[in-house]
């Protein structure tokens, strides 16, 4: 691939709402033709970053480029060259999935000759072809976001913004759109921006993630760098008394961070293999009962620990709140 | 080119929309009829208005109501539109935010055109035969009339978030436009209070009746304003209602 120069580049974007900052000084450049990872826990501020480069709300200063356009500057010629996915889902039910395709070709100018081989050519890449002709209310979750993802596609965009694209989805369907996601990026000649509060998705799909937390980009590498930062091993041990064994820990270890994890503790350490028997040890001569413990290679929880000091967990009333839109959708 | 596909696109869109309901292709046949046959009953030669019966009066004034009371009704689909999210889509189109506007007003006219035209052919029921030129030449005005009224219902919904609220401002602002119409009762002459004769005046609606009594009894009205001041007046205020619209489209986030 020839060099390009960044086909995003934001430059001091910021968000206030009253004084409070959901996206605060954002500096990023995103390459042409990589999937860029925007990861952070619910309010970390993705939405807006998302939302404000797809120019539909506006900086309160700062501003990015999108394929040399800037969003305040030329709205129109940025949004022609985006296609989005919103975290949200923004489908017209009472459409079949053909007509919603068709419908997004016309707003989006692309000619009236190539419409049909187009649409057939996306219907063909996320498995819709035998439902094209179906109203979208009779769709399940996971069909409607790929025919999202489908609908982004149809003008052929430089950059692919994915908002959240697994939220609310079953296991397998996850599994599913993120090879949809992997293959579309073979087949064309586009960008992605994927945000998502899942590690695994991240990890899995991005060449590059942005840690974001409080509106800040906390860190920013491929995924290898990031867990390869930590320089060490996580020790997952589960204990008649977890609490207990933490503070002891802390006291003689020189660990980076520790966290109690539902019934185990897991701490990081340099060198897991040597530091094994002494926490062993050090638990028989407090009598604390080890059940078991693991070892295992740092994963990007553990970035996120590493570096904003706190767990990112999934918020399930985020979750509930995908289900809830597509179920009431499907009641409607 | 690109703008005025995007306009045809989303028209078409609301025609689907509304022809794939039947719930709301059946009250939209039978709700108009309704209406006639109310005031048919209630109103039957209460008021005496010179030269014309009173029959002949109400015709055009239902006529109006039901432009009014449907085309407002109509800003429901940007409510709708906002609460499943389509509206993102619209918003995040290349197309400017005029175009989306004219694009939903005249698919929601057309819809609410189709029960004007079914109120008129209706009119037998007044004992108005039904005169097809008549529709011909009164068709211009109720669409005249349809895109300002559609454009209130459509700035209205872009402001307001919820179903609830949507339907409390529209009756607040559809009762007062109706009664202050003429389309019940001739709001000029003796015996009307100077401030109901003065509130009237800024009444669209007033013209779209005044305009319609003229194209639909011809010689036997004795029109308030001459015909062309009346397509004036609603012309320039569908242009100011669609100035407004746009602007409110420009500022609506989702
Ligand atoms: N319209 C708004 N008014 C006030 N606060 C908002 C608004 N939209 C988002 N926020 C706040 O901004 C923060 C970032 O939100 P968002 O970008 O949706 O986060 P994410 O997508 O990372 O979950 C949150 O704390 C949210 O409550
Ligand atoms: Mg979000």
């Amino acid at each position: 691939m020839t060099k390009m120069p960044h086909v995003i580049e934001i430059q001091n974007l910021t968000k206030t709402y009253k004084d409070f900052k959901a996206v605060d000084n954002l500096n990023i450049n995103v390459d042409n033709g990589e999937i860029f990872g925007l990861l952070g826990p619910n309010g970390a501020g993705k939405t807006t970053t998302v939302s404000m480069l797809c120019t539909i709300l506006k900086p309160t200063s700062g501003t990015a480029k999108i394929d040399g356009h800037d969003i305040i500057k030329e709205p129109s010629k940025v949004r022609k060259s985006i296609g989005i996915v919103f975290q949200d889902p923004s489908i017209d039910d009472r459409l079949t999935g053909r007509e919603n395709l068709l419908m997004h070709a016309n707003l989006y100018g692309v000619p009236t000759s190539i419409q049909k081989e187009r649409i057939a050519r996306i219907l063909k890449l996320i498995e819709l072809e035998d439902r094209a002709d179906d109203l979208l209310r009779t769709y399940s979750g996971g069909m409607r976001r790929r025919l999202e993802i489908g609908r982004g596609l149809i003008h052929q965009p430089k950059v692919l913004f994915l908002d959240e694209p697994t939220v609310g989805l079953d296991p397998q369907t996850r599994d599913h759109i993120w090879r949809y996601i992997k293959d579309l990026k073979e087949a064309n000649d586009i960008t992605v921006v994927l945000t998502t509060h899942y590690m695994d998705e991240a990890d899995r799909l991005s060449d590059r993630i942005a840690i974001m937390d409080h509106g800040k980009v906390v860190i920013l590498d491929t995924p290898q760098k990031l867990k390869a930062t930590l320089e060490g091993d996580v020790v997952v041990i589960k204990s008649n008394n977890n609490k207990n064994l933490e503070e002891l820990l802390s006291k003689w270890f020189n660990f980076t961070k520790q966290h109690l994890e539902k019934d185990t503790l897991e701490v990081t350490v340099p060198n897991g293999r040597n530091a094994i028997p002494r926490i062993v040890e050090l638990a028989n001569q407090n009598s604390i009962y080890i059940e078991s413990i693991v070892l295992r290679e740092p994963n990007l929880e553990d970035v996120f620990l590493h570096y904003t000091g706190c767990s990112i967990r999934d918020d399930t009333t985020k979750e509930l709140h995908g289900l809830s839109a597509i179920h009431r959708r499907a009641i409607r | 080119m690109t703008e005025l596909r995007g306009i045809y696109t989303l028209w078409l869109r609301e025609i689907k929309r509304f022809i794939r309901d039947r719930v709301r292709v059946i009250i939209s046949f039978i709700q108009p009829l309704l209406w006639l046959v109310v005031f048919t009953a209630g109103f039957s030669a209460r008021l005496v208005i010179p030269r014309v019966d009173y029959q002949q009066f109400l015709f055009p004034g239902i006529i109006g109501q039901t432009l009014l009371f449907t085309s407002m009704f109509m800003g429901i689909s940007v409510i709708w539109d906002k609460e499943f999210g389509f509206m993102k889509e619209i918003l995040v189109a290349p197309i400017s935010r005029f175009s989306i506007f004219i694009g939903k007003m005249l698919g929601d006219s057309t819809a609410a055109m189709i029960q004007g035209v079914i109120v008129f052919t209706f009119g037998f029921l007044l004992g108005i035969p039904f005169n097809p030129l008549t529709l011909i030449i009164a068709l211009p005005v109720m669409l005249l009339i349809t895109f300002g009224l559609v454009s209130i219902g459509l700035i209205i919904a872009s402001f307001i978030g919820s179903l609830e609220n949507f339907g409390a401002i529209q009756t607040f602002i559809n009762l007062p436009l109706f009664f202050l119409s003429g389309a019940l009762f001739p709001t000029t002459g003796e015996g009307i209070p100077g401030w109901l004769q003065f509130a009237s005046k800024f009444n669209p609606l007033s013209y779209g009746v005044d305009a319609l009594r003229t194209v639909i009894l011809g010689s036997d009205w004795t029109p308030l304003n001459p015909i062309h001041t009346n397509i004036a007046i609603i012309v320039i205020f569908d242009i100011a209602m669609i100035i407004i619209g746009t602007w409110a489209f420009s500022r609506m986030k989702k």
